[in-house]
């Protein structure tokens, strides 16, 4: 099986480093310093020394960008991250214990060219899907944390990322771990037709769990945040953050165009834009991600819980 | 013919001869009524044929069929006593999502359901069925409502998408879509979904999160229009019966699939050739359901919708294949800590 390859021909296998407890539904106990940066950025980064910032047009040396978490020191633009890159920066030590690391998706409707397309996307990206799950500390707070990666199919939704979503939260509400969420996606996965829409009703469900349950679930929104992701358990967080200038919608802006006839505003569903139709709770830079998660972290773990919250 | 689908075209013919034949046999006074005899019974081997080979194509034009019994028309037959509601408190009334209170065989119940019109007039000011935010969000507030009142609730789904619109967004489509999957994943009261004619994306699973699915059988439910996704393949409308082919989207496929309960069967030709057999039909299954699902307490009820959403899908482990419903299983097998 191909996929078996995929993990072979890195070397990685299950039961190596530190061990995450049987219970943690078969996740594969991974090195701590896999998902970490430096071994990943060779791979996601074109060749050359600078890259040229889509925004303002400044030639910046990649050095200079990684050392300022992608962000041109120029105008601001937040480049978008890759998933091993958010977890390099946001949690501690750079890594996360991973969970669901076998699930790989089926063609369960033979649709046409699907099969090629995770193969293309798996190889290029060095994913096996388009969410890493896991668990992490941020500050020293624990929480479980959910990774979308913009470059996996567009970051889109299928069998499996429904399903690791859905674990995700299911163990976030069993250890009372918050649940933080960075959302990275086009929407629901075509290929897989019904079963991809229908993961908008289990992830939704299942943070619905976790809400009643009463633990904390921040949801992140980055570049691109749309479609049966946002309307789904991405849109249901207590608290919504999302990163400068990032696309947040639940229509593409080009079907919106040829339905109304009409050109839409420079920044329709940006960050800004929804801010501004009170549909987030805050814009935060990349750089105050960190800080400001685990402030709203520090923030549901002091103190008591009065009125009968759980 | 004004709501001819080109596929009938040679029955439409077939029907065309006989009706002439019967008004010249009746003018003339010529007996024709061997060769009328004889027309009608080729005339009824061509539809049969014709809708037993049916393709997905096919079907979803009779889907949208603009003679398709609407929600309005379900509710008024199927139910007693409906009194509707309208707006969600906040911005305006959305005519493309309808719902109120009725009895179902003397139970109050909530209706909701997708709204098309049949003249081009009503389609303009039902939006063709499709809801902006405000019409999702009288859904949830109906929703909230049956559950204060202990009411079930029964949906019917015939939207082809949420409205692609500025003011949708600017007033939070997606967001409104959440919150209803949300509220349907953890309402007390039993929901019943009928997928009645189209159902695409979001827009159409907004109304369709349930305890018990059911889907007539030409209507069409997946996770974006045949249109749109051919304008995404092949980058041409025109290849939409392809998309139609591979989206996998008829009632056939989704029960397949394990999405939905059970398929509604329709008249020969679509429910607008016999809406009465169609809305007989619905009470039948609505009376199953109902009985299954009343008797249960709201926490069982609860559960088991989640156990039904959460084993929806298809992917393997590397360590061996599975599929949603597998891991359900697992799970039930470890319950401590997922489940309390």
């Amino acid at each position: 099986m191909r996929w078996r390859d995929l993990f072979g021909k890195k070397g990685k296998r299950e039961g190596e480093g530190p061990s995450l407890r049987r219970r943690e539904m078969g996740a594969v106990a991974r090195k701590a310093d896999e998902a970490s940066l430096p071994a990943r950025q060779a791979k996601d980064i074109p060749e050359g020394l600078v890259e040229k910032c889509p925004s303002c047009g400044a030639i910046l040396y990649r050095k200079e960008l990684e050392a300022n978490l992608k962000v041109c020191p120029r105008c601001g633009y937040h480049f978008p991250l890759s998933a091993p890159e958010r977890i390099a920066i946001t949690f501690d030590g750079g890594h996360i214990f991973e969970y669901d690391r076998d699930l790989v998706s089926d063609d369960p409707l033979a649709f046409p060219g699907y099969r090629e397309k995770l193969a293309e996307a798996q190889e290029r990206t060095g994913l096996v899907e388009a969410v890493v799950t896991g668990e992490g500390t941020i500050e020293g707070f624990p929480v479980v944390a959910a990774v979308m990666d913009g470059r996996f199919i567009m970051g889109s939704m299928g069998s499996v990322v429904g399903e690791k979503v859905a674990r995700a939260a299911e163990m976030a509400r069993a250890k009372r771990y918050p649940f933080v969420l960075f959302a990275a996606s086009g929407g629901a996965r075509m290929q897989e037709g019904i079963l991809s829409l229908m993961q908008m009703a289990k992830t939704a469900a299942a943070v619905r769990r976790l809400a009643d349950a009463g633990v904390l679930f921040v949801s992140v929104f980055t570049h691109p945040t749309t479609g049966g992701v946002l309307a789904s358990f991405a849109g249901l967080g207590d608290i919504l953050l999302a990163e400068p200038g990032a696309l947040i919608g639940f229509t593409g802006r080009r079907i919106i165009e040829q339905t109304i006839r009409e050109k839409l505003p420079p920044d329709f569903q940006t960050a800004e834009f929804l801010f501004a139709h009170g549909q987030l709770d805050g814009i935060v830079s990349r750089e105050e991600m960190r800080p400001t998660l685990a402030k709203l972290l520090r923030l549901h773990a002091v103190g008591r819980r009065v009125g009968g919250g759980q | 013919m004004a709501n001819e689908l080109p596929f009938e075209r040679s029955l439409l013919d077939l029907e065309l001869k006989i009706r002439e034949l019967k008004a010249f046999m009746a003018e003339k006074g010529i007996d024709l009524r061997d060769e009328i005899e004889r027309l009608e019974a080729r005339a009824r081997a061509l539809a049969e044929e014709l809708y037993r080979n049916l393709g997905p194509w096919e079907r979803v034009l009779v889907a949208r069929h603009p003679e398709r019994p609407t929600t309005l028309e379900i509710v008024e037959h199927v139910f007693e006593d409906f009194f509707e509601l309208h707006g969600e408190r906040l911005y305006g009334d959305d005519p493309a999502v309808v719902g109120g209170i009725a009895l179902f065989e003397g139970l109050p119940v909530t209706v909701i359901g997708h709204q098309k019109g049949k003249t081009t007039e009503e389609q303009i000011r039902r939006n063709f069925g499709m809801p902006h935010p405000e019409g999702n969000r009288k859904a949830l507030r109906l929703l909230r409502q049956a559950e204060k009142f202990g009411r079930p609730v029964i949906t019917f789904v015939n939207t082809p998408g949420a409205y692609p619109g500025k003011g949708a967004e600017e007033r939070g489509q997606g967001l409104a879509i959440a919150e209803n999957l949300w509220t349907m994943a953890g309402l007390r009261v039993p929901i019943v979904t009928f997928v009645v004619g189209e159902g695409a994306s979001g827009g159409a699973l907004a109304l369709a999160v349930a305890d018990r699915m059911y889907m007539l059988e030409y209507a069409w439910f997946t996770v974006i229009s045949p249109e749109g996704a051919a304008a995404l393949i092949w980058r041409d409308a025109k290849e939409s019966p392809r998309a139609a082919e591979a989206l996998r989207l008829t009632a056939q496929d989704l029960h397949e699939l394990g999405v939905i309960d059970a398929i509604v069967p329709e008249p020969l030709g679509g429910a607008h050739k016999d809406p009465e057999a169609v809305y007989g039909e619905i009470r039948r299954f609505l009376r199953l359901a109902l009985d299954e699902l009343l008797s249960l307490p709201p926490e069982d009820l609860i559960e088991r919708r989640y156990r039904r959403l959460r084993s929806v899908g298809r992917f393997s482990s590397l360590f061996s294949s599975v599929d949603g419903d597998e891991a359900a299983k697992e799970e039930d097998r470890h319950p401590d800590g997922t489940r309390s």
